[in-house]
């Protein structure tokens, strides 16, 4: 019974894909069916899921796929198919969960926009094509599906589109992402002609198993590289993060959803997916393409982590938390805690998503306000969002014990702890907690502590459709931790194929001490130093270059516009120029002999030729008149001429015939 | 039912009469661009099924045949809204009843 689900994987995206079509054939003007039509697609899915997840658990590492033939091309038989492990099962539940919530928590949030439905559409389309990308068995599905996921994410970053930064940044990020994209295509391309296929797992011949890697051989590194680019673009690592902040342009929930929750992580998921690329070759765990993967994360997680620290929109501070905890994720992966970058690629997932809808609280109480500077004093008239709002906090802090960020950071940090190249990136990313806990408590204190400023005064708590997802996702952020402690780390084993013992002995690691010192430490100096915060920012105060210098996101977008873009243009002005002066001027020669040949004809037509062939110029304009009168000018008439004409000719074929 | 040639030819046929109708009828000019489309998928489809039903199935000649033109269509179809774009620029309009500058 159970197993009837693997063939039929695919239902889990078509559920919020028929919502979204339905939406836009039949509820384009009925806000409530138009919403509750998502609501139920997106509860199919969370069903499914469900129903998908159960056979995973019968035995550690279980794994079904199902392939078919997509086309024939001559003697190529193009096969895709879906795939059903713990990795896909554990996404399609986060994802289906999560985004159910976070669509419940739009009605509230959207209530007052006139394109109502035609967000909700949008968002299912997302949801359709994110769940395509996890069950995906094929690079090809999944590439498909990836750029559908860009596609909507471009839509909804997009949404309000009366607003030109809004259009701006949908344009930024879907140019971006679309060069991490190019570089995934050509991987595609290169993995297809080395190993013959583009399935994942097809029975020992996928491009993930044995000959499938075989065939690759020393390719494999580049082939993994070229895939990274994509998972950089998409997933916010740096040099390609500059589009994630400016999408922060779109409206919270779809900040929450794509931009903190899935679409983001679909780059971590990627390079979960096709590991054994990354892997092939590996000595002691360490291969090129994985160290790559390392310090890009590293410097990801670091940059970001400094820029959260000097930013004063709301949102714009979690989306720099974003990037950070992705570049975590990457790391974790790169030093090959596979596991451990997913769990807190699952981790955050949620409490990222709580974090950004109670942002949206934030927003929608201080009546659209997004700079924390003019917020305050919160608490009180907020009190729901304040207390989910503090448990996403320390969740993201990872505060030890309760939440379920701590023991994901706990197991990446043991992770990387292991890692035999160099000790660096392990005291990098434990300066990345430090700092993510000083900017989260920068960010609470200004917000929720304090005195009201300007508009916040009037800030009122939101209603209960949107705080309910917010108690929803708070709740889990604490009740998954059950399934995260080394004690009893149900998750980690789940996701690497083991059995589970339950050992509370090993609840308390020393790492976990070490965890709670960094955590502490944050907090603390961040309580200290931003007590008396007010509308000048402390930093500002005591290091007004390091302030301005994050402040301004370390001038990288500037950068990019003086080089890349800039470099681009000037390379427009290049041709143009060539255009006008060498190619026009050339042309203008080519007019000129003309003209002069034309000179010399008219002498040689006036003086000799012209009176003998006055007559015939006569006869030809009276012909010539006559059969301008049959051209209408009427392009249609014409058009009919020539089908009559093709008519009569087939009936000529066919009556000589 | 088996498909066959004569049921390939026939939807073909239709299509080519409804994309002609199309061109032929509408006043818009994007339709008219629309309209030829629909012709050209037609014959595409002549291709396809008379590649498939030929001799010569196994090999992809009839495909080859068929995106090849379907290429060409796509830089039509390009060159043809540019082309909209210009005239609705400097005519303001699109119709095509209004285009009658070049009558004889």
């Amino acid at each position: 019974m159970t197993r009837w689900i693997v063939p039929n994987l695919w239902l889990i995206p078509a559920m919020p894909l028929a919502a979204s079509l339905l939406i836009l054939a039949f509820a384009n003007s009925r806000r409530r069916t138009g919403a509750a039509l998502a609501i139920l697609g997106q509860v199919a899915a969370f069903a499914l899921a469900i129903i998908a997840f159960l056979p995973t658990l019968e035995e550690a590492g279980w794994r079904a796929v199902h392939n078919f033939t997509w086309f024939t091309f001559g003697e190529q038989a193009l096969r895709i198919g879906w795939v059903l492990d713990p990795l896909a099962a554990a996404m399609l539940l986060m994802i289906t969960f999560v985004g159910l919530w976070i669509f419940v928590f739009s009605v509230g949030y959207m209530a007052d926009d006139k394109n109502f439905t035609r967000f909700f559409a949008y968002l299912s389309f997302f949801s359709a094509a994110m769940l395509g990308v996890v069950i995906a068995n094929s690079l090809l599905l999944l590439f498909v599906c990836w750029e559908l996921v860009g596609l909507a994410s471009y839509l909804l970053i997009g949404f309000w589109i009366h607003k030109p930064s809004a259009a701006a940044a949908a344009k930024k990020a879907f140019i971006t992402t679309r060069i991490g994209d190019l570089g995934l295509f050509l991987g595609m391309l290169w993995l297809y002609s080395d190993s013959g296929t583009l399935l994942f797992y097809d029975a020992g011949n996928g491009c993930l198993e044995q000959a499938g890697l075989l065939a690759l051989g020393a390719s494999a590194t580049f082939v993994a590289l070229l895939i990274f680019s994509g998972a950089v673009g998409k997933s916010g690592q740096f040099p390609l993060h500059v589009w994630l902040p400016d999408a922060m342009e779109g409206p919270t929930p779809v900040s929450a959803l794509i931009h903190a929750a899935t679409m983001v992580a679909a780059g971590v998921f990627l390079v979960a997916r096709v590991y054994p690329l990354f892997s092939l070759g590996e000595i002691d765990g360490v291969t090129p393409s994985l160290t790559v993967v390392v310090w890009v994360g590293v410097i990801t997680a670091l940059m970001a982590s400094l820029i959260a620290l000097a930013q004063s929109d709301i949102k714009r501070i979690l989306a720099y938390s974003t990037v950070s905890q992705l570049g975590l994720m990457m790391v974790s992966l790169g030093v090959g805690g596979v596991a451990a970058g997913i769990m807190h690629l699952l981790a955050h997932g949620f409490f990222k998503a709580l974090l950004f809808l109670g942002s949206g609280s934030v927003i929608h109480g201080c009546h659209h306000e997004q700079d924390i500077r003019k917020m305050g004093g919160l608490r009180r008239l907020m009190p729901v969002t304040f207390l989910t709002y503090a448990i996403g906090m320390m969740a993201l802090s990872g505060f030890p014990l309760f939440f379920s960020g701590a023991w994901s950071k706990e197991e990446i940090l043991h992770a990387t702890l292991q890692w035999g190249p160099s000790p660096v990136p392990h005291v990098l990313m434990m300066a990345g907690v430090v700092l993510t806990a000083l900017y989260m408590t920068r960010q609470m204190i200004y917000v929720f502590f304090g005195s009201a400023r300007a508009p916040s005064e009037k800030a009122h708590e939101s209603p209960s459709v949107m705080t309910v997802p917010l108690i929803v996702l708070a709740l889990c952020s604490i009740v998954l931790s059950l399934a995260f402690t080394p004690a009893w780390p149900w998750l980690l084993h789940y996701l690497n194929g083991e059995a589970v013992h339950f050992d509370l002995g090993l609840l308390i690691q020393p790492m976990l001490f070490v965890s709670l010192a960094l955590v502490a430490a944050g907090i603390g100096f961040g309580i200290l130093f931003y007590r008396k915060a007010g509308a000048t920012d402390p930093l500002a105060q005591t290091v007004p270059p390091l302030f301005r210098f994050l402040e301004n996101k370390m001038w990288l977008d500037e950068l990019y516009a003086n080089t890349v873009v800039a470099g681009s243009a000037m390379f427009s002005r290049a041709s143009d120029w060539m255009d006008r002066h060498v190619w026009d001027g050339l042309v203008r020669a080519v007019g000129g002999a003309g003209q002069l040949f034309g000179i010399f004809s008219t002498t040689v037509d006036e003086r000799g030729i012209n009176a003998g062939v006055d007559e015939s110029a006569t006869r030809t304009r009276g012909l010539g008149r006559f059969m301008s009168g049959w051209h209408s000018g009427q392009v249609q008439t014409y058009m009919g001429a020539v089908a009559v004409g093709m008519l009569a000719l087939l009936l000529l074929y066919a009556w000589l015939a | 039912m088996m498909p066959t040639l004569t049921l390939f030819l026939m939807v073909s046929a239709a299509l080519f009469c409804i994309g002609l109708l199309a061109a032929l009828s509408r006043r818009h000019a994007i339709f008219i661009l629309i309209g030829i489309e629909l012709m050209l998928a037609a014959a595409n489809l002549n291709f396809i099924a008379f590649w498939r039903f030929g001799p010569q199935p196994q090999s992809p000649t009839g495909v080859m045949v068929a995106i090849f033109s379907i290429a060409i269509a796509a830089a039509e179809a390009a060159v043809g809204l540019a082309l909209v774009i210009a005239v609705y620029r400097h005519y303001r309009t699109t119709s095509v009843d209004k285009l009658n500058q070049l009558k004889g």
